[in-house]
This record gives C-alpha cells, sequence and structure tokens, in this order.
C-alpha cells in the first residue's frame, strides 16, 4: 500500500479521475437542467450511446474530432426534440418514455455500429492541453490543468449552469417551472417552452457526454456506456439538483473508480478484495445519497408531472 | 378535452412502442450456410463483432460446411432472455440450438429434454449432463496464452494484463499466459476489471498500466478494445486472444492474437447430426488438432517470433510443458 502513497501516483490517479468523471458530469449536468423543470429523462443512457457512435463515426470518417463532438450534441439535440414531443405534446409518462428512448438508443447505436463500422477500429482521441501557468502549479497543475480540451469544458460548465440557474430569469422561469407549473403559468411564464428547452439542452448534454466517453476512449463497442447514463441520473440526486453537487458527485465517482483501478494495477487488492472493491463507486455514491442528500434541498416538487393548462 | 387528451395519450403510447420495436428489432439474423444441410441457430451474450467471444462463434460456425441455414441471436447476457430465444429456435425447428456463453448451461440442461430431436451445444464447458442430444466445447486457452505469454516475454520485461471477470476461458488464457511470460523471464501483473463490458474501465486500467512502466499488455473479452486503444497511444505491444484483434489498432500494435477455431469442434458435431446422431459428446480445441491458432497482425510477423511461438507449441503438444 505504500507504494500508492506516493507523489507520482497520486497525480496519476486524481487526474485519471477527473477523466474518468467527465462523462458521467456532462450527463448529470444535462439531467439536472431538466430535472429542475421538473421533467425525468431516463433515457440518458440511450442519448449518451447513440450520441457516442454518431461521434466516434464521424471522426472515423473524417478524422475531426471536433466535428464528431458536434455530431454528438447536434444527436442528443435531435433526441431532446423527440423527448421532448413525447412527454410535452402527447404527456407520455416520463418514466416509461425515458426507457424507451434508452432502448432505441440502445438499439440503434448497435445496428449503426454493425451497419457502418463492423468491428471496432481506434480512432484519434482528445490530446491533453496544458493550461498556462495554471499547468505548472506544483502537483495541482498535473491534476487539474492537463486534460483535454473536453474536460475543461465539462467543469466550466458547471459555474455556467449554476449562474443560469440562479443568476438569470430563464433560470428562475426553470426552477418556477419545476416547482409550481400552475403558478408559473398564470405569472405567464410557457411551461412547456421552458420544459421544451431544458429537455432540448440536456439532451445535448447527453449526447455530448457520450461523444466525451467515445473519443476519450478512442473506440467504440455496443452498450459502450455500461450504465454511465443511470449512475449520471443517480448524481443528480447525489447533488441535490444543483450543478456544484453533481461536480463533487462526479469527481468522487471518478475518482474511487481511478484509485479501485489501481490498486489493481498494483495488485494491492487481489482476488476476493479486488471483486469486493469493484463495488466502492457504486456504494460510495449509494451511501452518499443516503447521507448527504437528505440534508440539501427537496427534489422539485412538480418532477415527472405533466403539465396542462386548466388541469 | 377528454378525446384529444386519450388521443394524444394513444399516439403516445404507439410512439413508446414503436421506439420499443425499434430498439428490439428482430429476434435474430439469418445468415451463412452453404445452401445444404442443417439448420443452425446459435444464441450469445455479446455483440457478434466483438472482436472477442461472440465474434469467434460467428466465424466459426460461418466455417462449417454441411449447413444450410445459421440464425444468429446476439447480446442475450442475460440467462432468462437466452433461454426463451433457445426454446424459440428448438420449436423454430433447428437443427443445432448452441448457446455460447457457460452461463447458459443450467437452462440448456432444462430445455434439451423438452426437445429430444433438437441437438442442442453450448460452451465454453465440457459437461453434457448426461443428456444424448446436448454436446459441450471448451477450448484450451490456457495452451496459446502460454505461446503468446513467451512471445511476449521477448517483447518487454514487465507485462500488464486487462482481465474481464476471473472464470471460464478468460481466466483459463490469463493463467497460460502468466505462465508463458513468467517462463520468459518477464513480470507480469493482472487486473481483473470484473466487466467483460466496461470498455472505459478497461481503458482506464490499461492507462494505469502504462503510467506504472509496463511494456506489452494483453487481455480477454469485449472491453479490450479500450486497453488496445491505450496500447496504441503509449506505443506498447499487444497480444489478443479469442478473435484476431489486429483491426481494433493501427498496423503493427497487435503483435499476435489466439483464434478460437471452433469450427474444428463443431463439424464433427454437424456431421452426426446430419448422420442421425443428437451428439452428446464433450469437444475440446486445442493446438494439437488446429483449434487454436495464432495469427499475427498486420506487419509484425518475422521468422524469429514465429521460432518461438513454434518451439513453446511443440513443446505444448508434446507434452513437455504444464499450461494449467
Amino acid at each position: 500500500m505504500a507504494e500508492f502513497f506516493t507523489v507520482t501516483v497520486l497525480i496519476s490517479v486524481f487526474a485519471s479521475g477527473v477523466r474518468f468523471a467527465t462523462p458521467y458530469l456532462l450527463a448529470a449536468l444535462g439531467e439536472t437542467l431538466g430535472q429542475r423543470s421538473g421533467v425525468l429523462n431516463l433515457g440518458v443512457e440511450g442519448v449518451m450511446l447513440l450520441g457516442g457512435f454518431m461521434a466516434y463515426w464521424t471522426v472515423l470518417e473524417t478524422g475531426s474530432r471536433l466535428l464528431g463532438v458536434l455530431v454528438g450534441l447536434a444527436v442528443g439535440l435531435v433526441m431532446g426534440a423527440v423527448y421532448a414531443v413525447v412527454t410535452l405534446v402527447f404527456k407520455a409518462e416520463q418514466g416509461i418514455s425515458g426507457i424507451g428512448i434508452y432502448l432505441f438508443g440502445l438499439g440503434m447505436s448497435e445496428l449503426l455500429f454493425e451497419k457502418l463500422v463492423g468491428t471496432s477500429r481506434k480512432i484519434p482521441s482528445f490530446r491533453d492541453v496544458r493550461i498556462p501557468v495554471l499547468g505548472d502549479i506544483k502537483w495541482i497543475g498535473d491534476i487539474f490543468f492537463n486534460h483535454s480540451p473536453i474536460v475543461y469544458f465539462a467543469v466550466l460548465l458547471v459555474p455556467a449552469l449554476a449562474y443560469l440557474l440562479n443568476r438569470t430569469t430563464f433560470g428562475l422561469n426553470v426552477r418556477a417551472v419545476g416547482e409550481n407549473p400552475e403558478a408559473a403559468d398564470s405569472l405567464g411564464v410557457s411551461v412547456n417552452r421552458v420544459r421544451g428547452i431544458t429537455i432540448l439542452l440536456g439532451n445535448g448534454l447527453a449526447g455530448l457526454g457520450g461523444a466525451a466517453l467515445a473519443i476519450q476512449v478512442g473506440q467504440f463497442q455496443n452498450n459502450i456506456t455500461n450504465g454511465i447514463g443511470f449512475i449520471a441520473v443517480a448524481l443528480v440526486y447525489f447533488g441535490a439538483w444543483r450543478p456544484v453537487g453533481v461536480l463533487a458527485g462526479s469527481l468522487l465517482y471518478g475518482l474511487v473508480a481511478a484509485t479501485v483501478a489501481r490498486w489493481k494495477v498494483m495488485e494491492i487488492v487481489t482476488g476476493s478484495a479486488a471483486s469486493f472493491t469493484t463495488m466502492a463507486p457504486a456504494l460510495l455514491t449509494v451511501l452518499a445519497l443516503a447521507v448527504i442528500a437528505r440534508r440539501s434541498a427537496n427534489a422539485p416538487a412538480a418532477l415527472t408531472v405533466p403539465f396542462s393548462r386548466g388541469g | 378535452m377528454k378525446n384529444t387528451s386519450n388521443r394524444k395519450a394513444l399516439v403516445a403510447i404507439c410512439a413508446i412502442l414503436g421506439l420499443f420495436a425499434a430498439a428490439c428489432g428482430s429476434d435474430g439474423e439469418s445468415a451463412g450456410g452453404d445452401g445444404d444441410g442443417i439448420r443452425i441457430a446459435i444464441v450469445a451474450p455479446s455483440a457478434e463483432n466483438d472482436l472477442a467471444f461472440t465474434q469467434s462463434i460467428v466465424d466459426g460456425t460461418n466455417n462449417l460446411t454441411g449447413v444450410k441455414e445459421i440464425a444468429r441471436s446476439p447480446g442475450l447476457f442475460l440467462v432468462d432472455d437466452a433461454a426463451a430465444a433457445l426454446r424459440d429456435y428448438a420449436d423454430d425447428g433447428f437443427d443445432l440450438v448452441i448457446g455460447h456463453g457457460s452461463q447458459y448451461g443450467a437452462v440448456i440442461q432444462e430445455i434439451a429434454p423438452d426437445f429430444p430431436d433438437t441437438a442442442f451445444a453450448w460452451g465454453t464447458a465440457s459437461d453434457t449432463f448426461g443428456l444424448p442430444n446436448v454436446s459441450a466445447y471448451t477450448a484450451a486457452a490456457d495452451q496459446g496464452g502460454y505461446a503468446l505469454g513467451a512471445l511476449a516475454a521477448t517483447k518487454g520485461s514487465t507485462i500488464g494484463i486487462v482481465g474481464p471477470v476471473e472464470v471460464g476461458d478468460a481466466k483459463l488464457y490469463i493463467d497460460g499466459f502468466t505462465m508463458g511470460a513468467e517462463a520468459g523471464g518477464a513480470a507480469v501483473a493482472t487486473s481483473y476489471i470484473d466487466s467483460f463490458s466496461d470498455v472505459q474501465l478497461a481503458s482506464e486500467t490499461a492507462s494505469a498500466f502504462a503510467d506504472s512502466g509496463v511494456e506489452v499488455m494483453t487481455g480477454t473479452a469485449q472491453m479490450t478494445v479500450g486497453a488496445i486503444g491505450v496500447a496504441e497511444e503509449t506505443g506498447l505491444a499487444w497480444f489478443g486472444t479469442q478473435s484476431n484483434q489486429a483491426s481494433a489498432a493501427a498496423d503493427g500494435v497487435v503483435v499476435a492474437s489466439q483464434v478460437y477455431k471452433w469450427e474444428v469442434a463443431l463439424q464433427g458435431l454437424v456431421d452426426d447430426i446430419a448422420a442421425g446422431s443428437l451428439g452428446g459428446q464433450s469437444y475440446e480445441i486445442n493446438l494439437a488438432n488446429g483449434g487454436l491458432a495464432i495469427e499475427w497482425g498486420v506487419g509484425t510477423e518475422n521468422g524469429d517470433d514465429q521460432a518461438i511461438l513454434d518451439a513453446a507449441i511443440d513443446d505444448i503438444i508434446a507434452g513437455n510443458i504444464t499450461t494449467r
């Protein structure tokens, strides 16, 4: 164990944790926005898969990672439009329709992968960019300021989203619609319009999360997300529907996963102990949910409740 | 107002069902076969193009003769889903129904007696449950693993292995590889990530190995594509198994792969079925019978490495080396 607590190893593990957390963070921030407006989306996983595959295929065909990221975002927006129609226009039950989106994304990404690619081929991954000055800070620089642009974007999205929700009129409308849509409607706020925008943006971020994962790994495989979308939904609860809380949850999850991976590589844990530690990220998240989330803000009062003017 | 709401709800339900249908698609697809012979159905736990376990059975059955139709239902990791597919195929009159996954044994044992005129096969395993219409097949993955490990030891003195779950042919391969590498003087570290499909975790595990200074890596199961990507980016050599993994990375990254030739085991079963028998035997693919083959990556084949492999393989076949 002593060999784990060296500066080199710890920096590497923390940096890996930040990288690990990025797809979770993007998807969870998107889900936070949607849930604050009262819309639950259990289809995040499916959107990530479809966005991830299309981003992967774009990079495979064009060599452009930026284009791949933009395509992933666009796929998320399209899926968001579909989800918005299903939940806002047709007022379908959000849990069920979200699962439908998930299954659609899962199946369609598999079909497209089989037909357009066949077997997995390597694409160029993101290149790390060292931030001048900040990247030179001892230890902290290597942990936080030597990552790919998508990591920086995800982290910067946290204060941006917090500002949007807490300091802008649109954010006020989002919160109002999520807590009491009838009251918001009576004050002239278009509930469905606000929810439509948050659904679009939220799914866009989910697609972006899938793109981040696929390009970060540099490969695609069926069901590559392996549950990231569902964990992202849990992280929203962990973070008490606040972007900073979601960031903390994502980093905790990523750090624990990276630590466990390194312990296994260094054979600090072996055999059945190693298998037990595999549960650690999920266990810690559940424990934190039970302890921390209870003390924080409650869920938006109108979460999963469709709005109809006049009842 | 209520009629409008009901219509909207109905349309919403139809839309959701449509999404479900699009996602689920057909039960499986039919392909392969040379036009005359028996009908084979395969149920497998992962994708046909996973460059690993399921792809090996797809490639193997595509090489069979005496087969007029091959139906496949991949991606059925959950045993209950696979059981339904296996039973459906037997109901549909397929001559040979294959459950390609060690988790399918119990359901094969349960279903086979209900269809006494249908041949069943499952792997990787050796237990036929004493049933006359159940055959089993397995791979001596440790043999090819040992040979690759011996070669890997000449490519680097420190080796990292990214493993899935410590069971079945994955464990056999890794244990054999470790023995061969250590016999060649290399130090080997293994990390089982406890998942067959977590590509991101495999990638991060491989990155951790790369950070710790390994020079060569290997692994097994479909999640290894993540690790292979790291091998390419960090300039490490990769050794593959189950299928030829050369296409997953740039030329030269994948040095060699142990490839499962399931047709070596299954052709005899196909011929028996065509002759009126339903199997009831256990088969193994290994180096001696050609069921395990070592295939080179792109641009990696050379005389010296071939000699090392040949020496190891000859010793294994002759029984001079114990690989498990």
